[in-house]
């Protein structure tokens, strides 16, 4: 066996988690300024899914794809920080508005450009939407079988083994090559930067961001290819343009609204021995407790 | 043709919760659409079944009765409701987001080119003109979910493709027998016309499920912090409370991802709904995915000490103070009032 082809599908999201008080903006708008962009917490985990079974088959490589704006080249390097072999930016305007499933067909049809694999990885769900339909999508559209939830995945000979995370227990599945397998966020977490890594990779940019370098740096990539990352656009993909994008998203956007809850007459007080005793009282007495 | 699809679990002949709560809803969605509401059921030795759903206003349950089908692989499911949809043109399917809701749904949506909405807290039906395109779109499912972390509420429509597909929680949407006498019509579906041997390429090996050990949809009290307690020993207070007052413990998401409690008692849109006699929310700002969880309680009271904490807004009584110091004053002085 010369390895697996493995690659990994990862998205770049505002941290959502650590909401402050400035992430929304006056008129009800989310303020995405005042959000840091992540690497999505359960892609990390796919990624460490991954690396693992690239170790234990050497020969393996393991390529990362993400799409997204030029900015998401971040997340490319930090995916080749700690063990990714390279990776592919799909980026244009022609994606913008996509729902998962203008989504899924984008990264299928990138897939299928860079070279269908063995196995896909990705995270469970993102944390931005929180739908968990992008892996099972780009499954379904590459013909590949899925294993959702997994937290332990082996492969021998050509059988591959997922330990799956449900929510009233575990199952063991068995499956063959080729898979696609979204990764639950109770799998290990991904290893830190390989210092080595950094330093290999640190100059690793798109065309985009070298634009504006100078001459000495464009010379640099020819001599280092393995610092280019590769930028996929709509016009490299065979790809249907109605497909792509807002047009080829099902699902509209009718309205979003900030939401202002029904304010209920409230009885404000303190938390005084006081106020405590005279509410446990209350609350025993209309039966609201005991 | 153009009915609302009800994917239901089953599991050793018993129909999920979260499935009969869709019954529910898509009854009445089926009344204001004037349509029938139609029950999928996938799955080994089903004969029966649709007994346990007639109750609650299924017109027709097609069975896909076959030893394979059971436990759920998603290829095999997918390929029976991929080719089901087709034949019979839903105009709405419905699933729970369960595991298996969440694993199927976008498999059966990339198949047919469908949207398809996760978690919703909310459905409706309604009109939606598109402005653009001059275009007004009658009766469409209105799929109402928290977004972006739920901080704001989205209402997603899907004008041009069916089926509307939509996945909701279980405890979401509630579970009301609509007739004991009300009778549906079965369709045994002809298995081997649905899926190919080729399905079955992923085979269960072991599997342990156990029930959970929370309640939390059971309980008539719910106790549940939120990032203000701070850390695991502070929900060792509240686990203190609950066991003192008899109430079940919750968290809210921030909780949970910080690791001060466990996933299963996350309460909100990605975690439980609960309606409960009493909520006491411990330290909770109220993000709107979490008070889509909890606001249907009859009495809630918020511990805070921020004064502005969104929650405090649907409290009846509100409470400004540290959780640390509430906590032991609340236990102590309800045991003095039962003594």
């Amino acid at each position: 066996m010369n390895g697996f082809k493995i690659i990994v599908l990862a998205k770049q999201v505002p941290d959502t988690r650590n909401v402050g008080k400035d992430a929304m903006k006056e008129d009800g708008t989310v303020n995405r300024a005042a959000l840091p962009a992540i690497f999505n917490p359960e892609d990390l985990n796919a990624l460490e899914q991954a690396l693992r079974i690239k170790e234990a088959h050497p020969g393996s490589t393991l390529t990362i794809l993400t799409m997204g704006p030029g900015r998401a080249a971040d997340i490319i390097r930090e995916a080749l920080f700690r063990g990714a072999d390279d990776g592919f930016l799909l980026t244009d305007r022609a994606f913008a508005g996509s729902d998962t499933l203008a989504t899924s067909y984008a990264l299928a049809k990138a897939i299928e450009k860079i070279g269908r694999p063995d196995l896909i990885v990705c995270g469970r769900q993102a944390i931005d939407g929180d739908t968990a339909q992008v892996g099972p999508q780009v499954a379904e559209k590459l013909g590949f079988p899925q294993i959702t939830y997994a937290e332990e995945v082996n492969i021998e000979g050509d059988v591959v083994r997922v330990k799956r995370r449900l929510e009233r227990g575990i199952e063991i599945v068995k499956a063959s090559l080729p898979l696609l397998i979204t990764v639950n966020g109770s799998a290990p977490e991904c290893r830190p930067r390989n210092a080595r890594m950094v330093m290999r990779y640190k100059k690793a940019t798109t065309l985009t961001e070298r634009q504006s370098a100078n001459e000495d740096y464009l010379r640099m990539y020819t001599s280092h290819p393995y610092l280019n990352i590769e930028e996929i656009g709509f016009k490299d993909l065979d790809a249907n343009i109605d497909d792509c994008g807002l047009a080829g998203s099902p699902t509209k956007v009718k309205k979003i609204e900030n939401v202002v809850f029904q304010a209920k007459e409230s009885m404000v007080m303190p938390a005084t021995d006081h106020h405590l005793d005279a509410l446990m009282k209350e609350l025993i007495i209309n039966h609201t407790l005991g | 043709m153009n009915n609302i699809f009800v994917y239901c679990e089953v599991e050793g002949g018993v129909i999920a919760d979260v499935s009969l709560e869709l019954c529910t809803k898509g009854r009445k969605l089926a009344d204001q659409l004037h349509c029938q509401l139609e029950a999928v059921v996938i799955g080994a030795n089903l004969s029966g079944v649709e007994k346990q759903l007639y109750p609650y206003g299924v017109d027709v349950v097609n069975i896909a009765d076959d030893p394979r089908l059971e436990p759920y692989t998603t290829l095999p499911h997918t390929s029976v409701m991929i080719q089901l949809i087709r034949e019979e043109q839903p105009q709405i399917a419905l699933m729970g987001a369960t595991t298996i809701g969440r694993d199927l749904g976008p498999r059966v949506s990339s198949a047919l080119h469908s949207g398809l909405t996760a978690d919703c807290t909310s459905l409706e039906i309604g009109d939606h003109e598109d402005k653009k395109n001059e275009k007004v779109y009658k009766d469409l499912l209105y799929q109402i979910r928290p977004a972006f972390g739920g901080n704001i509420i989205a209402t997603i429509v899907n004008p041009d493709c069916r089926p509307q597909m939509a996945t909701v929680r279980e405890g979401v949407m509630k579970k009301e027998i609509l007739s004991k006498h009300y009778v549906g019509t079965v369709k045994n579906l002809e298995v081997s016309r649905y899926v190919n041997d080729s399905d079955f390429v992923v085979s269960v090996i072991e599997r342990h499920m156990e029930k959970s050990k929370v309640n939390l949809k059971g309980s008539s009290i719910v106790i549940t912090g939120g990032y203000g307690v701070g850390s695991r020993e502070g929900f060792d207070q509240l686990f203190e409370l609950a066991s003192v007052i008899g109430a079940e413990v919750g968290a809210s998401r921030a909780a949970v991802d910080a690791g001060f409690a466990d996933h299963d008692r996350q309460i909100g849109q990605t975690g439980v709904t609960v309606r409960p006699k009493l909520y006491i929310a411990f330290g909770v700002s109220g993000q709107v995915q979490h008070v889509a969880g909890m606001q249907e309680s009859s009495m809630i009271i918020s511990v805070n000490n921020d004064p502005k904490a969104p929650i405090n807004a649907i409290a009846d009584y509100v409470i400004q103070g540290d959780v640390n110091d509430v906590v032991p004053k609340m236990i102590k002085y309800y045991k003095k009032n039962t003594k």
